[in-house]
């Protein structure tokens, strides 16, 4: 039995194509209520086939899925109600103004007819498009696009939001404004968010957690934070005014410190966790009153995080 | 039921305004029959002077050919904005939706219906004002306008199906030009049935194009109501089996894709 309370949960997922191609083995996650989780993962590894199984779209060879405990396969209606879906390709109709496609996706979606023109005309208001929601969409830019389909998508106040690909072919400064619009719809609406994306920045910025996915399976999962800490030696440089060596010798013996170099007048520290381990290091000198006059500390990224689970560099496979 | 009328007139809706806002097609497509309502009915009007030809004007014997050809003709490129759908990604955005999946089809089917319903009005007023009278008044006209919708509908949804199949446009395109011009004229739309040739008698009797210029040219003249009516139900069928071959396409695209 899928309990209500859990989002998403998909279990043992699979997906083989007609043509034999298996995009998907034996992929298993499960998202709360309320969290931007994010699918991490180079073009081809599976991510978008498993979004359009879980928003109907795309039939599953094995395993299950669920969306607040409805099951896609066999409630595919209630499915996409809970849901919305804003797809890699636009997706909007061009030969349409903007609000004829929200009018048109809110009826599709069973808003309730009182409400939808007022839920229209709040969420062009809030994608900033209310100027232009009578212009056709052809005119539109690449940004303009995006946050037109984004508020399609959310028309139906869907428990839960699918987005493929949200911020690719958008400038900088357009992602930023998608970046923090996703997250006001995460603290204000609640709104659940799975989304997938072959950018290190954006899954470390806007997830709670990830999983990276690689050739169809899931090599790791957990918030940033955790898969990065689980990189072990990050490095820690100590700069110290006095009483080098002996300072080395407290580093040493330190729990969490795999080894010590002493560099002139700095102390290269490699540990196993950066974060966990500074404060104690500063502690243990004061004691002997050794003063430590700067410190640098170098974090792995996401990208050190999937090298480490996949054994190659993200940007060699974009 | 209600939800899915509800559902199909939202969709037709969008589909006629993208087509209003065609200014370009809408030109082309109510001066196309006037073009070959005057060339062909001046190019062809000795015609009636063959021995055996069974109508002394060619421009009242061309008219109801001029609209079931145009209505085919028209309504077999309605596939051709589904793959606009499909290859746009509109079609994955529709099917996220609770929607009703026969009334994508629907819509499109009754769109390219009403296109024919305008453009058939057009032609007889056109083929009126040139000396196409219709004796048989109003009942003439109803037969015309629903031979006219039935065959419209009916390749409609075969353009549907074939594009959901094919997903590609130079694939419709190529099966609508191989098929189009022959099946217009292996039927009587442009020559008397009493001087075509006998194989293209045969294959006109399967030939849908057939049963509609049949079924059209009858309720001019009015004198063979039973051909009308006999004729109407073999498109009534047509219509039904392409809808649902087009249902069919559907279902195996969703599976598929």
């Amino acid at each position: 039995m899928q309990k209500k309370e859990i989002a998403i949960n998909v279990e043992n997922l699979s997906k083989i194509y007609k043509n034999g191609v298996k995009a998907i083995s034996g992929v298993s996650f499960s998202v709360n209520f309320g969290e931007i989780f994010g699918l991490l993962g180079p073009n081809g590894a599976g991510k978008s086939s498993t979004v359009r199984i879980l928003s109907t779209l795309s039939n599953l060879s094995d395993g299950s899925a669920h969306i607040a405990g409805q099951n896609v396969t066999k409630s595919p209606t209630e499915v996409r109600l809970l849901t919305g879906y804003v797809a890699q390709s636009t997706g909007v109709d061009a030969w349409a103004t903007g609000k004829e496609n929200l009018l048109l996706q809110a009826q599709l979606e069973r808003v309730p007819r009182k409400k939808i023109n007022k839920r229209v005309d709040n969420l062009l208001e809030w994608v900033g498009l209310s100027s232009v929601s009578r212009k056709l969409v052809k005119t539109y830019s690449g940004g303009m696009k995006r946050r037109l389909e984004i508020a399609m998508g959310l028309v139906h106040e869907p428990k839960v939001l699918f987005l493929d690909e949200p911020s690719t072919g958008l400038d900088p400064e357009s992602r930023r404004k998608l970046w923090n619009d996703l997250k006001y719809l995460q603290k204000q609406k609640k709104i659940t968010v799975l989304l997938t994306t072959h950018y290190l920045e954006e899954a470390d910025y806007l997830c709670d957690r990830i999983a990276i996915i690689d050739k169809g399976k899931i090599v790791a999962k957990g918030t940033p934070s955790d898969l990065k800490s689980k990189i072990s030696s990050d490095i820690v440089t100590l700069e110290i005014d006095n009483q080098i060596d002996l300072a080395s010798n407290i580093l040493t013996n330190l729990h969490g410190v795999n080894s010590t170099n002493v560099e002139d007048d700095k102390i290269v520290l490699q540990v196993n966790n950066g974060k966990k381990i500074l404060p104690s290091l500063v502690l243990e000198l004061q004691k002997k009153s050794i003063n430590i006059v700067s410190f640098s500390f170098n974090s792995p990224s996401l990208d050190d995080v999937y090298l480490k689970f996949t054994g190659h560099r993200f940007e060699k496979d974009n | 039921m209600y939800i899915f009328i509800f559902d199909t007139l939202q969709l037709l809706k969008r589909h006629t305004l993208a087509t209003l806002r065609l200014p370009i097609w809408i030109a082309v497509t109510l001066i196309q029959p006037v073009i070959w309502l005057t060339i062909f009915g001046q190019l062809f009007q000795k015609v009636v002077e063959i021995p055996g030809f069974d109508s002394n004007s060619y421009i009242a014997f061309l008219t109801p050919g001029v609209v079931i050809m145009t209505a085919m003709f028209g309504s077999a490129w309605s596939g051709m904005g589904l793959i606009y759908d499909l290859n746009l990604g509109v079609m994955d955005r529709l099917l996220s939706t609770p929607v009703y999946r026969g009334a994508i089809i629907a819509a499109r089917v009754l769109h390219a219906s009403l296109t024919v319903l305008v453009q058939s009005i057009i032609i007889l007023v056109l083929g009126y004002i040139l000396g196409a009278k219709i004796e048989s008044g109003i009942f003439g006209i109803l037969g015309i306008l629903v031979s006219a919708i039935l065959i419209g509908s009916g390749f409609s949804a075969l353009s549907s199906g074939l594009a959901l199949l094919t997903k590609r446009e130079e694939n419709l395109i190529a099966i609508i030009n191989f098929f189009g011009l022959p099946l217009t004229f292996l039927s009587a739309a442009f020559m008397s049935e009493a001087l075509i040739p006998n194989w293209v008698k045969i294959i006109s009797i399967f030939n849908p194009v057939n049963w509609a210029v049949s079924a059209a040219r009858n309720s001019i003249s009015g004198d063979n109501w039973s051909a009308v009516t006999f004729n109407c139900f073999l498109l009534l069928v047509f219509a039904l089996l392409t809808y649902f071959f087009a249902t069919l396409a559907f279902k195996i695209y969703q599976k598929t894709h």
